[in-house]
């Protein structure tokens, strides 16, 4: 009973800290909510009309939406960077920047699971998933594990947080018992979000460019680098305009980080192109036009050159001891190795995936206004959710927000 | 209590009190309370219950409260909430198999004014169905396409068409450099023709990746779509190697004049918004004993529709006596489409 009372008041006290701000604080927000309402009018074409109003089609069946919920698993996955180090590892510098990461995660994950509903053709009956009440076709579909652990990951990452959260909030310490044993499957399901999301795509033999044993490492390897690279953004952030205190340790801890994780992905991306290149086969026929074009058909040509750009520059530039060590010229690789990764992640790897088709057609495809919209209302959703989030646990991290039994009761 | 008894799968029946050997005496059957609570039901079918009561109720007070709606639209509605909640078709017993034939027939009453005649036949004994197709009969004529269209009311607006010719330059079999999408007269000169639909394979990775199995393979080998449990993620059409399905991007339209109102559950009965369909090799027709539309209306003879496991059917007589080649073997999908030539 008494733990319900600090349940509610917590929720409460969480809904004041999250509804007040400056007024900087409530533009943000406003400007967040407007670009949702505009995605869910957006939406509403969409389910009028179907996914005709999209750009895909027969030829190119997935696009926007499903480039971004791979992209942003990856995001979600990098929590465990900052889980890892602090609760297994009990790296005290750790300790102020991991409630971000988990908050990270949650936003990532919970837009991610938005992007897979808005890409279904029959969202009102997505019940057909929920094992019990639908029919889930497990083990055997690559979908269904994929929702076993999203939402295995959503779970974990809202509850540990939650708790520790709570505890803190009444002046007390977590105590490990409790929540170390969900750390530590935290940290394996991390892995497992991602390397299950690759096989999703790499268990299809009808699609050559995404049916690689490569798949899954570089996966994990992009996330590594694109997840703490926001985190890092997220960080400097904190650490500029607020006073709230974040090591410059943890920051240079994370760089360290994504500029290996970077390293790993070009490595492999060398190794990618090599692969399709040196001896091209009708196989690697998805990469040439994803590279250099097929037939004059080449819209994803500039993109990906961008993204490889991107993505060296960064990396050199992390790898640079003086860049990585100066927080403005960090924060600038950090901003273009994410951007790089979107790209390359993204449309990058799922379009090219279906081009050419079976019989060799090619088809080319642009997202529509409505596939942008609802995306970019997707995106201020996750940023939405993370703003709050982080509102709230900096506030009890920090102190000022604390159970107070009496303070509305008179 | 009543939640348990609700959601509990298997209640005992309802005792009988007397034996009684007149039919239509009374006194063996339930009164109402017993018949409602003791029936046996799963989480499915609580919840529908439930929720239907939840929204009969709503509804109701609206519709009381209403002077347009009449018992017309009103039973448009509870139909269509049956339909929503209602089984995978594989799930389905025999009974609830009649009793959503029957409820999707209402409807297309209620919305036209016409009937249709929906069947729910299912695989015939020791037949496994296979199909060859002859390249050197094939002209290019495309009348297996429209004979498809019409046959399995497939949408107008966006031309969905189950079978692709592809038209080949002599010397070479390769899809890449070949047209399937030609507005000239045929034969071309220099040209050979080839057709592909759904393979109906034997191990057909489509039915792998579908996560509400809402996709499987029949007996007699026909893969199926249930257009009712698909939610429509496109992952099938992902992992088909041979381009055999295809989506409703936008609710599917066929003049009423022109729908197939001979159809199949499983088959050719009307789509709709966001799901997958594909070739059935006209289920509708085909266990009746027919070949499909595509064989029958081909000019030329080149297609060959027949019970694999008998071994008099011409199909098998093709596989003993031709030179049959299959396409990407090397995926392991075993198709059940063979081509030859003369």
């Amino acid at each position: 009973m008494k733990n319900l009372k600090i349940f509610f008041r917590f929720v409460r006290d969480s809904l004041d800290v999250a509804t007040q701000g400056t007024r900087a604080y409530h533009v943000w927000m406003a400007v967040l909510t407007f670009l949702m309402l505009l995605a869910a009018f957006a939406y509403a074409v969409q389910i009028e009309n179907g996914l005709i109003v999209t750009g895909m089609s027969d030829r190119i069946s997935w696009g926007l939406y499903i480039s971004n919920f791979t992209f942003l698993v990856g995001v979600a996955a990098a929590a465990v960077m900052l889980v890892l180090p602090t609760y297994v590892l009990k790296d005290v510098d750790f300790k102020q920047a991991v409630l971000v990461g988990e908050g990270l995660a949650v936003a990532a994950l919970l837009m991610c699971l938005a992007f897979v509903v808005v890409d279904l053709g029959g969202p009102a009956r997505a019940w057909h998933l929920i094992p019990g009440l639908g029919l889930f076709n497990w083990p055997s579909s690559m979908l269904a594990w994929d929702v076993i652990v999203l939402n295995g990951y959503l779970f974990l990452n809202i509850t540990i947080p939650l708790y520790i959260l709570i505890r803190h909030y009444q002046g007390k310490e977590p105590i490990d018992k409790v929540y170390i044993p969900g750390v530590f499957i935290s940290v394996f399901w991390a892995v497992g979000i991602h390397m299950v999301t690759a096989f999703l795509y790499a268990g299809l033999p009808a699609r050559p460019f995404w049916n690689s044993s490569l798949l899954g490492p570089r996966f994990l390897a992009s996330a590594f680098a694109a997840g703490p690279a926001l985190i890092i953004l997220i960080l400097i952030y904190i650490r500029k305009f607020s006073s709230f205190p974040i090591g410059e340790t943890v920051v240079r801890k994370l760089a360290l980080v994504a500029t290996v994780a970077a390293q790993v992905n070009i490595i492999m991306l060398i190794s990618e192109l090599f692969k399709e290149f040196y001896a091209p086969t009708h196989h690697s026929q998805s990469a040439f036009y994803l590279f250099f074009g097929l037939e004059g058909h080449d819209s994803l040509v500039p993109w990906i050159w961008t993204a490889i750009s991107l993505n060296l520059l960064a990396t050199t530039m992390l790898t640079l001891h003086f860049v990585r060590n100066n927080f403005k010229t960090l924060a600038l690789a950090c901003a273009l190795l994410f951007l790089g990764i979107w790209i390359e992640k993204g449309m990058g790897l799922i379009i090219p995936g279906f081009v050419p088709g079976p019989w060799g057609e090619i088809a080319e495809y642009t997202p529509s206004w409505v596939e942008i919209a609802v995306t970019i209302g997707i995106w201020a959703m996750g940023a939405f959710i993370f703003t709050a989030l982080v509102k709230v646990a900096l506030a009890i991290e920090s102190g000022t927000l604390r159970y107070q039994p009496n303070k509305h009761t008179a | 209590m009543f939640l348990k008894k609700l959601f509990s799968k298997k209640s005992t029946p309802a005792p009988q009190q007397q034996t009684c050997k007149a039919e239509s005496c009374s006194c063996t059957q339930q009164n109402g309370y017993e018949a409602t609570m003791q029936k046996s039901m799963d989480r499915r079918t609580a919840f529908r219950q439930l929720t239907t009561g939840l929204l009969a109720g709503a509804g109701l007070l609206q519709t009381a409260c209403s002077i347009t709606a009449d018992s017309e639209s009103r039973e448009k509605a509870q139909l269509k909430w049956e339909e929503f909640f209602k089984k995978n078709y594989r799930l389905m017993t025999d009974e609830e198999k009649q009793q959503t034939v029957d409820r999707l027939t209402r409807m297309y009453e209620l919305r036209t004014g016409k009937h249709i005649n929906m069947d729910t036949k299912g695989p015939v004994q020791s037949v496994l169905y296979g199909y060859a197709f002859n390249i050197s009969k094939c002209r290019g004529y495309m009348d297996c396409v429209n004979a498809c269209v019409q046959e399995n009311n497939q949408d107008r607006d966006t031309q969905m068409q189950y079978i692709r010719i592809h038209e080949h330059k002599n010397g070479q079999i390769n899809f890449e450099q070949a047209e399937d999408d030609f507005f000239h007269e045929v034969p071309a000169t220099g040209h050979f023709y080839m057709g592909t639909q759904c393979y109906h394979c034997e191990n057909p990775p489509c039915v792998d990746v579908c996560p509400v199995k809402a996709t499987w393979k029949e007996e007699d080998g026909i893969v199926v779509v249930d257009y009712d449990w698909c939610i429509g993620c496109r992952y099938c059409m992902a992992a088909c190697p041979y381009d055999g399905r295809r989506f409703n991007w936008k609710e599917p339209h066929v003049p009423e004049e022109e729908v197939n109102k001979d159809q199949h559950y499983l088959g050719n009965r009307l789509r709709k918004q966001g799901v997958m369909e594909k070739c059935t090799f006209c289920i509708q027709r085909t266990r009746k004993g027919k070949n499909p539309a595509c064989v029958e209306a081909c000019p030329t003879g080149a297609r060959i529709f027949g019970n694999l496991l008998d071994p008099n059917s011409q199909i098998r007589w093709v596989l003993a006596n031709k030179k049959v080649f299959r396409l990407k073997e090397d995926l392991g999908t075993e198709p059940k489409f063979w081509y030859f030539m003369d």
